[in-house]
């Protein structure tokens, strides 16, 4: 799946093309193995970050969300493809250009310790990007503005060491490093799954706060899917290195149109009832080695719906239902109208009338094609 | 009264409860285990007391912390007295205190009679022994069987637990395999001699959300098929919902509550049961909602604190939960044969006292411990 053979190259109507702060185009990245084969961890995939949004990226270990995020921010710089932050590509960018525009994008991720430097007190630790940007005289007047932000008492926090703080606060202080410098977007990852439940709750609030407070756009890379169903407008769901679907967070979770989406969205526990999920074979089915992913569509080695045609062709990213696009041959678009309770939904099934010829359930059609 | 009053995904209990009453199968009595260290003597496990029927799947959930794992492998008698640990309390199972049993006689009956799967599959399996020889390994130990036929019984197990291509697993190594499949190959071995009692220690966390949903299932299974007893300790309530008859919450070291699977969902009575269920993300209705916080942190097990040990992040504490530690006391029962519901607080959720109690912390914004009360602690 390239750019150019994406219907449309955006998946995003015209008229709020101007609402992107981030666009990836074809992004891949591919790590040299030491058997002198190739992982491929992403493998064009292309993306667009709307200014103010939250987009979910979800996916299990080894689908490439985290390289995804991480490539965003040049960390490596991917093997092609570009992504557009604000309309320049930091991919061509130089390394002085880049440094200048990295304060307009941060990162938070999973574990909170390892990611604070142990034997650096939290002012400086939150402080030092003010005094690596020639900021260093406002640090007394932001550091506790921020602190305070994230729910730290300055005063009581400032002077300690990292190793003095919970998970969830040393958290807190990542979160406070990410934001004392403005920034635009902030790249998630997986920043709760470390965390207690009872701890998780306050971490996720905080992010919906600070995302209004500072104004910010969030990329949220979890493999947790009630955790992304609530903090994300829209989500995006990968499988091996490829985007299969994206969608508005609610109608994509209440009506699953690729069926790795559906398989996922059935293995939240509780789940299993909801929705028309009946008798998901969840088989014994795991993701392929990315060193060596199936032809065609990559999830046809577990899809209940695959055909030939799934192994000769990959399914490109074509838009199956208003605002939802899913890289799929077989969508399931057959959802019992009780399960299409969100707006999104609705407004989708208006306009999937005329799919008699896509697939039953469980029963592929070849007529879609 | 609570979110999960009127869920409809309030599950009736999936498996057939377990039928006749009769002696327990595990019953563990008082089970304290500390840990003496250079900061003090750490509460791990404090007078937990818990019974499994033959048959019955039992949920031990609680963050990290709280003691459940050292609580499970004290069951299995992993966790022994000496050496800065003290150990108190019996475990009988089957009629036999095994707190008392020598190492020779435990090891007759690990493997053989109680099985453990843990969390991580990769350290749980031997590196460079190939699957089919871990496996028969407790065969031939236990069982008075030939070495063909151990090995025949590997191929089956691996077969029962769903692997593919079992006559070519059992001649791999463990880094062979993905997570999920070895997670099945641990399953198998834990089964090899049909146990009696099966102890699952966060058998899944390890693994991805849809290999997660395989295992349980799996579990499920092939409990309710050999009809052993289960003992599935977790962290995460929603996975226990529908493949559990009873649950025990846990924290700090002991129990703080414990119903039949479906009571403590619709009605739980420990705020920190109410809290947990709170705290974690829909997977219905609508998103962007604001989650209900259970304020601070996990309690130090060194210094616990006084009176009930949720006190300090509960929204509903009074002056007499920061002295007075609550017993474990039976809920009124709602029927002659209503389940036992256990819970250990004041002021249990949903009655007048706690009414009263929450109506008082929101008025002076606080509770007796001092922590704020806003509105987004007690949403219910």
């Amino acid at each position: 799946m390239t750019a150019a053979d994406v219907a449309s190259p955006s998946p995003v109507a015209p008229d709020v093309t101007d609402d992107v702060v981030l666009r990836l185009e074809d992004l891949v990245v591919e790590f040299r193995a030491g058997n002198g084969g190739t992982v491929h961890a992403v493998s064009g995939i292309s993306l667009e970050v709307r200014r103010g949004e939250t987009l979910g990226l979800v996916g299990e270990s080894g689908c490439g969300k985290s390289t995804t995020g991480r490539a965003i921010m040049q960390l490596p710089r991917p093997t092609s493809g570009s992504v557009l932050f604000e309309g320049r590509d930091l991919a061509t960018m130089s390394g002085e250009e880049l440094r200048r525009v990295r304060p307009k994008l941060q990162m938070i991720f999973q574990d909170p310790i390892s990611s604070l430097n142990p034997r650096r007190r939290i002012t400086d630790i939150v402080g030092d990007p003010l005094v690596v940007w020639g900021r260093g005289d406002q640090r007394a007047k932001v550091v506790p503005e921020v602190l305070e932000a994230v729910g730290l008492d300055p005063e009581q926090v400032a002077d300690r060491r990292p190793h003095q703080f919970s998970g969830g606060q040393c958290q807190r202080v990542s979160i406070a490093r990410a934001l004392v410098l403005d920034p635009e977007v902030l790249i998630c990852d997986e920043p709760v799954s470390a965390l207690d439940v009872s701890v998780q709750a306050q971490i996720l609030n905080l992010l919906e706060d600070m995302k209004r407070r500072y104004g910010l756009t969030l990329l949220f890379i979890a493999h947790d899917l009630g955790v992304v169903r609530n903090i994300s407008d829209r989500v995006a769901v990968m499988y091996l290195g490829r985007i299969c679907e994206l969608g508005e967070t609610r109608a994509l979770f209440d009506t699953p149109v690729h069926p790795y989406t559906r398989l996922l969205v059935s293995s939240i526990p509780t789940m299993q009832d909801v929705a028309d999920l009946e008798q998901i074979d969840r088989g014994g089915g795991e993701m392929p080695s990315p060193m060596d992913p199936p032809s065609g569509c990559r999830f046809r080695t577990r899809c209940p719906l695959a055909t030939e045609r799934c192994a000769d062709e990959t399914p490109l990213m074509r838009e199956v239902l208003p605002g939802r696009f899913a890289a799929c041959h077989h969508p399931i678009l057959d959802h019992a109208p009780e399960h299409s309770g969100a707006p999104a939904a609705e407004k989708a099934a208006g306009k999937t009338t005329g799919t008699t010829a896509l697939p039953r359930n469980g029963q592929p059609s070849r007529e879609d094609a | 009264m609570t979110a999960a009053a009127d869920d409809p995904l309030a599950l009736p209990d999936p498996v057939e409860p377990p039928a006749a009453p009769g002696e327990p199968l595990l019953v563990a009595d008082d089970v304290t285990v500390r840990f003496h260290t250079r900061n003090g003597v750490v509460h791990a496990v404090d007078g937990v007391s818990l019974d499994l029927r033959e048959g019955e799947v039992l949920a031990v959930v609680g963050e990290s912390g709280s003691g459940k794992t050292v609580f499970t492998r004290r069951l299995m008698g992993l966790v022994t007295g000496g050496r800065g640990t003290e150990v108190g309390g019996s475990v009988r199972f089957a009629g036999t205190d095994l707190t008392t049993l020598s190492a020779a006689r435990l090891s007759r009956i690990w493997g053989a009679e109680i099985a453990l799967i843990l969390q991580d599959p990769m350290t749980s399996l031997n590196p460079v022994k190939r699957i089919g020889a871990q496996i028969t390994e407790s065969i031939l130990l236990h069982r008075k069987v030939s070495k063909t036929e151990a090995a025949k019984r590997a191929v089956e197990l691996l077969r029962s637990v769903g692997l593919s291509e079992p006559e070519r697993r059992v001649r791999q190594y463990p880094h062979e395999l993905s997570g999920g499949m070895r997670q099945r190959v641990t399953i198998a071995i834990a089964l090899a001699c049909d146990p009696r009692l099966l102890l699952a220690d966060e058998p899944t966390t390890a693994l991805d959300v849809t290999v997660q949903a395989q295992i349980l299932d799996l579990l499920a299974d092939l409990q309710a098929r050999s009809g052993m007893a289960m003992l599935l300790v977790t962290h995460d309530l929603r996975v226990v919902r529908s493949r559990s008859h009873r649950i025990a919450v846990m924290y700090a070291g002991r129990i703080v509550e414990t119903a039949p699977t479906s009571t403590l969902f619709a009605d739980p009575l420990m705020p920190y049961t109410e809290a947990l269920m709170n705290a974690v993300p829909p997977v219905t209705g609508p998103n962007h909602v604001r989650l209900q916080v259970i304020p601070g942190r996990p309690p130090d097990l060194i210094r616990p604190p006084a009176g009930c040990k949720f006190s300090p992040r509960c929204p509903y504490a009074q002056d007499r939960c920061l002295t007075e530690e609550p017993p474990l006391r039976d809920a009124e029962p709602s029927g002659p044969d209503a389940p036992v519901h256990r819970y250990r607080c004041w002021f249990p959720v949903g009655s007048p006292a706690w009414a009263e109690a929450k109506a008082r912390n929101i008025e002076r914004g606080s509770s007796a411990a001092g922590t704020p009360v806003t509105e987004e602690m007690v949403l219910t």
